[in-house]
C-alpha cells in the first residue's frame, strides 16, 4: 500500500492529494451554498405563507372591532311604553320600542312621509336598537317620559357602506343601500349622528342572524366548557394510561397491540370520532345534543392518544438511574413514580397536554356530527346547555350570506388564533420553567 | 478489556500484585476453585443461574456473603459479576426477559420465593450504583427519602438525626452541612457518590451492594470512599464489583473472580492476589487479558 503511494508520488504527471482536494473545493463550496440557499428559501416560503395568512386575516377582520352607530334622540313616551302606569317590568319589556326608534327617525327626517319610503328609512337602524332601549328602560324606569340621546348600532348594510365595502357609484339595483338611503346617511354623517365606535357587542354578544348584533362570547364560553370537559377527562386518563404502559405493563404481544392501536388512534380522521360520538353518546346514551359535555367527550377521544404519546415520551426521558436509585433502597414502584419519576416527567406531560388541548380547541369536524353546529343564541350556562364553539362559529359565519359576516369571520379567527398562541406560549413557558437538569 | 486505571503509580501496583506464577489449574477448567462458603453467612447463593432471554449470563454460582466483610467481585467485562450483584436484591426484576434460577438464602428464606416482597428485601439489601445518581432534589431530601418511605423516623427530630448521622457516616457531613437545601446534583462527583452511600445507609440495610462505585471518580474521591467502606464494614456486609484490581486488593477481605459467567476462583483476597490457583485468575490479575 505505502509502496504504491510512493510510486504514485514519483510519477511526474500525478498531482498530489492536496491539489486534488483544492481542485474539488470550489464544487464542494458551491454545493454547500446551494444547499443553504434551498434551506433558506424553504424557510422564507414558510414564513411568507404565515405572513400572508396573518395579513389577510387581520386585514379582513380588524374592521369588525369597530361598528357604525347612529345617535338617536328617543322620546321614551310614557303612553306608549307603559299606558297603565304600573311600571311593571313585564309590561315594560313587552312594550313596542321599535315604534319609538322609528318615531325618532321620522323626527330626524320629517320630509319622509310615504309608507314604503319610511320603511327604507327604518332599515338604517339595527333591530338591536329596540333591545338596547328596552334594557335601558328596564334598568332605570325613571327614564320613562324623558328624551334620551343614545348611540344605537346601525344596520349592517350601513356599516358596510361606511367601511367602504359597498360601492356608491354602482347602479342602484346592484346596491343594498338605495339612493334615498344614501342621502339620509350623508345627512346623518353631516350632523355628526353617524360614527364608528368600538364594537363591544362582538365580544360580549352571542350568535345572531344580524351581523351587527353577532358576537363570539357564546362560542368562547362553549369552547371553554368543552375544553374543561376534555381536560378533566383526558389528562388523568392519559397520564394514568401512560404511566401504566411505561412503568408497569409487561412487554408482550398485548401491550404491543395496545401501543400500535394508540398510535393508530392518533392518526384517525377527526370526523370519525364525531360519528362515534353521534352513535354512542347521542343515540345510545341519549346525552343532550349540541352540549359541551358531548363535545368534550368526543374531543377527549381525539386528544387522548396525543396525551398518552407525549406522556410516555416524557416518562421515557426520565433517566433510568433515578428509578434504580429509588428501587435500590427499597422504594415501592408507586413511591418511585410519585416521588421521583412524575416530578421529572410532568413538564413534558403538561406540554403534550396543552398541545393536545390547542388541537381540540381548533377542532370542528367531529363537533358538526354531534350537533354543535346549531344556531345558538343563548350563552351556555352549563355543560348540558346547547352551545357552539369558536371554530364552528367561524364555520357558521363563513357560510352566512351577509357581507358584514366576512369581517366578523376573520375577527373570530383572530380571536381563535390569539387563544391558540396563548396556549402554545403557556406550553413553552411551562417547559422552560419546570425543566430540570440532572 | 481496558486495563484498570492505575491510580497509585507503578511501584505500588507491583507491591500490591506480586504474582509468583503459582497457578496450577489449567484454563479450560470451569469448576470453582477455593472456599466459597463461610461460617455464619449473611447471604448464600446456591446454584444460581441467570438468563437474559435465551442467553445464560451466569452459571451455577455458589457463593456466600459473610457478616462484616467486604467481598470483592472482579473479572473482565461481561463476566456476570454485576448480574450476580443485582440478583442479591432482585434488581434484575426490573430487566425484561431476565430469569433467575437457584436459591439465594437470607435468614433461611429464599429471596426469590414467590412470597417474598422485594420492597423489604431491598430495604435490607440496598444498592449503590456505578454512576452517582442522586435524586434531583436537595441533599436533605436525598437522604431523608429512604427513612421516610420506610417509616423509620417517628418524628421530625428522629428524621433529622438519621439524616445527620448518615451523612456523618458517609463522611460527607462536614462538606454539606451548610448546603443541605441545595440540590444533590450540584455536588461534585465524589460527593454525589458519598451522598448516594449516605442515602443507602440511612435505611440501615444489612448488606450494601456496590456496583463499581468509584469508576466515575477521581483518585482522591476514590480514596475517601474506600476509607468509608472500611469503616462501614464494622456494621454491614458489603459486596463490591470493581474493575480496579488494586481497589479489590486494598479494601476487600475475600475476592471472587468471574470469567464468562462462571465463578472461577474465590478465597481470601491475599491468596487470590498472591497465590492464584487457577490459570485464568492469574492471567487476569497479572494483566494478561488486554
Amino acid at each position: 500500500m505505502s509502496n504504491e503511494g510512493q510510486a504514485a508520488d514519483t510519477r511526474p504527471n500525478r498531482r498530489r492529494a492536496i491539489e486534488l482536494v483544492q481542485a474539488g473545493m470550489a464544487r464542494r463550496r458551491a454545493a454547500e451554498r446551494r444547499f443553504r440557499f434551498y434551506s433558506k428559501a424553504a424557510i422564507l416560503l414558510g414564513l411568507s405563507f404565515v405572513l400572508l395568512l396573518f395579513v389577510s386575516i387581520v386585514g379582513n377582520g380588524y374592521s369588525a372591532f369597530m361598528q357604525t352607530h347612529v345617535r338617536l334622540d328617543v322620546h321614551l313616551d310614557a303612553s306608549r311604553i307603559d299606558p297603565q302606569g304600573t311600571r311593571d317590568p313585564r309590561d315594560l319589556s313587552y312594550a313596542n320600542y321599535g315604534a319609538l326608534v322609528n318615531a325618532s327617525l321620522r323626527e330626524l327626517f320629517p320630509r319622509v312621509t310615504g309608507r314604503s319610503e319610511q320603511r327604507t328609512l327604518y332599515q338604517l337602524v339595527s333591530t338591536g336598537a329596540d333591545f338596547q332601549l328596552r334594557k335601558m328602560v328596564l334598568d332605570d324606569p325613571e327614564l320613562i317620559g324623558s328624551t334620551v340621546s343614545v348611540w344605537v348600532p346601525a344596520d349592517d348594510d350601513v356599516d358596510m357602506l361606511i367601511k367602504g365595502h359597498i360601492d356608491r357609484d354602482a347602479p342602484e339595483a346592484d346596491r343594498r343601500i338605495k339612493d334615498n338611503q344614501l342621502v339620509w346617511i350623508d345627512q346623518l354623517v353631516q350632523d355628526g349622528r353617524l360614527e364608528r365606535r368600538f364594537n363591544a357587542t362582538f365580544f360580549i354578544g352571542s350568535d345572531s342572524r344580524d351581523p351587527e348584533l353577532a358576537g363570539i362570547w357564546g362560542a368562547v364560553v362553549g369552547s371553554f366548557l368543552t375544553l374543561l370537559i376534555t381536560l378533566a377527562l383526558s389528562f388523568p386518563v392519559g397520564v394514568a394510561a401512560a404511566i401504566y404502559l411505561e412503568e408497569f405493563a409487561p412487554r408482550n404481544r398485548w401491550t404491543d397491540l395496545i401501543e400500535v392501536n394508540i398510535n393508530n388512534l392518533a392518526a384517525v380522521p377527526s370526523i370519525v370520532f364525531g360519528l362515534l360520538g353521534l352513535a354512542v353518546f347521542l343515540n345510545f346514551f341519549n346525552f343532550p345534543r349540541s352540549a359541551p359535555l358531548v363535545g368534550g367527550l368526543v374531543l377527549t377521544l381525539m386528544t387522548l392518544p396525543t396525551i398518552i404519546i407525549a406522556s410516555r415520551a416524557a416518562l421515557k426521558s426520565v433517566p433510568p438511574s433515578i428509578r434504580e436509585a429509588a428501587l435500590g433502597i427499597g422504594a415501592s414502584p408507586m413511591q418511585t413514580i410519585t416521588n421521583h419519576v412524575l416530578p421529572l416527567a410532568i413538564p413534558g406531560m403538561l406540554t403534550g397536554t396543552i398541545i393536545g388541548m390547542a388541537q381540540a380547541l381548533g377542532e370542528t369536524a367531529p363537533l358538526l356530527m354531534i350537533g354543535m353546529v346549531a344556531f345558538i343564541v343563548d350563552i351556555p350556562a352549563s355543560v348540558f346547555d346547547p352551545a357552539t364553539v369558536l371554530p364552528v362559529q367561524i364555520f357558521l359565519w363563513a357560510d352566512s350570506p351577509e357581507r358584514a359576516f366576512v369581517e366578523r369571520t376573520s375577527a373570530a379567527i383572530m380571536v381563535l388564533l390569539a387563544f391558540l398562541i396563548a396556549m402554545n406560549a403557556l406550553a413553552v413557558i411551562l417547559r422552560k420553567r419546570f425543566e430540570r437538569r440532572w | 478489556m481496558i486495563k484498570p486505571l492505575n491510580v497509585f503509580g507503578d511501584s505500588q501496583v507491583k507491591d500490591a500484585i506480586e504474582v509468583k506464577g503459582t497457578a496450577t489449574i489449567p484454563r479450560d477448567v470451569r469448576e470453582t476453585v477455593g472456599e466459597a462458603r463461610v461460617e455464619n453467612p449473611r447471604m448464600s447463593c446456591n446454584n444460581v443461574n441467570v438468563f437474559y432471554g435465551d442467553k445464560q449470563a451466569i452459571r451455577n454460582i455458589n457463593l456466600d456473603v459473610g457478616c462484616n466483610e467486604i467481598l470483592a467481585m472482579i473479572g473482565p467485562s461481561g463476566c456476570g459479576k454485576t448480574t450476580l450483584l443485582r440478583c442479591l436484591n432482585r434488581m434484575n426484576d426490573t430487566i425484561p426477559g431476565c430469569r433467575v434460577t437457584g436459591e439465594i438464602i437470607m435468614d433461611g428464606h429464599d429471596i426469590n420465593a414467590p412470597d417474598i416482597d422485594v420492597v423489604p428485601l431491598r430495604a435490607r439489601v440496598s444498592m449503590v450504583f456505578q454512576k452517582p445518581n442522586p435524586f434531583p432534589k436537595s441533599v436533605w431530601e436525598n437522604v431523608a427519602f429512604g427513612p421516610r418511605i420506610h417509616g423509620l423516623a417517628a418524628s421530625k427530630t428522629d428524621l433529622e438525626e438519621i439524616v445527620v448521622t448518615s451523612l456523618q457516616k458517609a463522611g460527607l457531613w462536614e462538606e454539606v452541612k451548610d448546603r443541605l437545601a441545595e440540590p444533590g446534583t450540584g455536588l461534585s462527583g465524589g460527593q454525589q457518590q458519598r451522598l448516594c452511600i449516605a442515602r443507602t445507609i440511612a435505611v440501615e440495610p444489612e448488606v450494601i451492594l456496590m456496583d463499581e462505585p468509584c469508576s466515575a471518580l477521581d483518585p482522591i474521591s476514590t480514596a475517601k470512599i474506600e476509607e468509608l467502606m472500611d469503616q462501614l464494614r464494622q456494621q454491614y456486609s458489603i459486596c463490591i464489583v470493581t474493575h480496579n484490581m488494586q481497589q479489590a486488593a486494598r479494601v476487600s477481605q475475600r475476592t471472587a473472580y468471574f470469567h464468562l459467567g462462571d465463578l472461577i476462583e474465590i478465597g481470601d483476597t491475599r491468596d487470590i492476589f498472591v497465590n492464584p490457583r487457577h490459570q485464568l485468575t492469574e492471567d487476569y490479575i497479572t494483566g494478561r487479558f488486554g
